[in-house]
């Protein structure tokens, strides 16, 4: 059984990340903290796909050797290289991550000045209060 | 030049959204101009591309010169291109309607909205055109996060409804990409039409079963559908009018359009029959979906959040059709892809009209609204008219088509829940349509002076007529014309095989 788990840790890691995210996004009651597992959440995702691209055995990052006109090139062999491709699509990802992360930031701070306050039961609190009070007004 | 078309669709509103703040950094005035400019290229090179399908057929295009596999291809048959059109015609639409909401609402904000409006409408578009699964995945993002900064600047419960959208959306987003990842990791490729050629061969690999999982359960986040839908009336109740009427009929039709490519190009549509029962699954959370949201539409006074939960029920119709896997069921999808995006679009433009002119939304409010607003009511008649499902107008087809899906295979529990939804309908909108036209003048005044009283017309601004009437004369005009546009070019969007 753990033979089996370190076999394919990187899978484990990138599950037991996933879930953390995943709680703090439903379990947590504290907007920021929501956020933070947010992060965790698509962290996770990153590194499983960074993950994939690696190979064992001295693999190295894909250079073509030569002199870049077609002469004294080598046949390329798939397993001495890293699949760049993941990695490259993860930079993406990242950027995405970061612009997300940005507008809930931003987000955050609207809120945090209309109601004075980030966790998300004080604000359910406030809302009901101001739209008791509309109901009375009118 | 028009070999570039595609390339044209989104590099010009994705230039124009980076110059958006540039210009309306000294003449603000400018902005909207700007926008009405930039997107007549995208609405000409998607017209252009649709004429060109339809005698043609599909046609790819690979971004700067590399070859499909490797390469980024830009796809458009005969379903892409007609999104395209409905999407940039409804992107202008909105744009037109916008200058009133945001000179009410958000004076000084012209650059911020017409940048996000503009980056909205590339990431739809993106989404539509592109080849690539990757390249899908950015540009869901590109919308969505316009789509939340266009939320947030909504009244009184926008940010913290823009934080649970934002929250849930990356949920759906994550699922996405992690779909795209395991499909990788089992073929080696992205491009959607390599994909389709290999994965029949790694069917019941579990793989592909686990990527299928996560691409179905991802989209019907961003979808909204049932029970995915909690972060969509929230949301879209809070954006400000101009915003919600572009991205509440465009965003979750998109993620529906996803969710076709990925059930009918991607896979093959056996897969999803045969081999894991989602169509079953995906038809039996579409009827409750109809359901429910008939059932909280009619629990809500305020109009804006009844039509989002009018939304929910719509989002259930066009995953029943997809689900019951016949050509019939399918047609009646993509068709009430295209109408119910112009009937969510045209009410949304009716419900920013009204307040506006600073009606309400609740029901009570509309009490001889038509004297008020009379053109604006007429349109809202229509539209009325049409979710019902009444000939001539464009709803009564795309019913049609779907009932007849759900005959076809037998499934005789969904068929009565359509018609169901039809009478569930025409209690919504009769309700308000009988405070408008037929409510006594002024139930107060017992044949006193106050009787004689004239209620003074008081019509929206022509900048927000001009897309009214047009969506509302393309509602009854969708509808004469539907048989002519499935003949053109739905049935070829329909796979073969069906």
């Amino acid at each position: 059984m753990l033979e089996y788990i370190l076999a394919k840790y990187n899978y484990w890691i990138y599950i037991v990340l996933m879930m953390i995210g995943l709680y703090a996004m439903m379990g947590k009651r504290n907007l920021v903290k929501k956020l933070i597992g947010m992060n965790i959440f698509q962290t996770s995702i990153i590194l499983f796909f960074v993950s994939r691209g690696v190979k064992k055995g001295g693999a190295t990052v894909p250079i073509l050797m030569g002199d870049g006109h077609g002469h004294g090139e080598q046949l390329i062999q798939v397993a001495d290289y890293l699949n760049p491709l993941p990695h490259v699509l993860m930079l993406t990802a990242i950027v995405v991550s970061i612009a997300t992360t940005g507008v809930a930031l931003a987000t955050l701070i609207l809120i945090y000045k209309r109601y004075h306050t980030l966790e998300e039961d004080e604000i359910m609190a406030i809302r009901k209060e101001a739209s008791a009070y509309k109901t009375l007004g009118t | 030049m028009t070999d570039q078309l595609p390339a044209l669709i989104i590099i010009a509103p994705l230039l124009g959204a980076f110059l958006t703040p540039v210009i309306g950094w000294r003449y603000r005035h400018l902005c909207r101009p700007w926008a009405l400019m930039v997107l007549a290229v995208p609405v000409y090179a998607s017209i252009a591309s649709l004429l060109r399908v339809v005698k043609n057929g599909a046609f790819g295009y690979n971004l700067a010169g590399w070859a499909p596999p490797w390469g980024i291809e830009y796809r458009i048959d005969h379903l892409s291109a007609l999104m395209l059109v409905l999407i940039a015609v409804i992107g202008l639409l909105a744009t037109i309607n916008a200058k009133a909401g945001i000179s009410l609402k958000m004076r000084g904000k012209e650059p911020h909205f017409y940048t996000l409006l503009l980056l909205q409408i590339t990431g739809l578009m993106g989404i539509v055109i592109t080849g690539d699964l990757f390249n899908i995945f950015v540009f869901l993002e590109i919308s969505s996060l316009s789509g939340y900064g266009l939320i947030a600047h909504g009244e009184d419960g926008a940010p913290m409804a823009t934080f649970n959208y934002i929250i849930i959306g990356t949920i759906g987003a994550s699922f996405y990409l992690l779909g795209v990842g395991y499909l990788y990791m089992a073929t080696g490729s992205l491009n959607i039409a390599d994909l389709a050629t290999i994965l029949p061969g790694l069917y019941h690999s579990k793989m592909i079963l686990v990527g299928f999982a996560f691409f179905t359960t991802g989209v019907a986040i961003k979808m909204g559908l049932f029970p995915l839908h909690i972060w969509m009336p929230d949301a879209y109740t809070c954006a400000p009018d101009p915003a919600s009427s572009l991205i509440a009929p465009l965003m979750t039709k998109v993620a529906a359009y996803l969710l076709i490519r990925i059930m009918f190009t991607l896979f093959q549509p056996d897969f999803a029959i045969s081999i894991v029962p989602v169509a079953t699954v995906l038809g039996w959370m579409a009827v409750i979906a109809i359901i429910v949201g008939g059932i909280k539409a009619l629990a809500q006074t305020d109009i804006k959040r009844m039509v989002t939960y009018i939304m929910v029920a719509e989002v259930g119709y066009i995953v029943l059709g997809i689900s019951v896997m016949n050509r019939a069921g399918l047609t009646g999808a993509i068709l009430h892809i295209i109408n119910d995006a112009c009937m969510i679009f045209c009410l949304f433009l009716v419900i920013g009209a009204i307040s506006y002119k600073g009606h309400g939304r609740e029901i009570y409010h509309f009490q001889n609204l038509n004297k008020k607003m009379p053109y604006t009511m007429a349109a809202f008649v229509i539209v009325a008219l049409s979710v019902c499902g009444i000939p001539p107008t464009c709803g009564f087809f795309s019913k049609w088509y779907l009932i007849l899906g759900t005959i076809a295979s037998k499934q005789w529990f969904f068929t009565i829940t359509l018609l169901g939804s039809s009478l569930v309908n025409a209690v919504l909108f009769f309700r308000i349509i009988e405070k408008a036209y037929l409510a006594p003048l002024d139930s107060g005044a017992h044949g006193n002076d106050h009787s004689d009283e004239v209620i003074v017309r008081d019509e929206a601004p022509i900048s927000m007529l001009i897309p009214i009437m047009i969506t509302a004369t393309a509602i009854i005009v969708l509808g004469l014309f539907s048989g002519k546009i499935i003949a053109a070019v739905i049935q070829h969007a329909v796979p073969a095989i069906f």
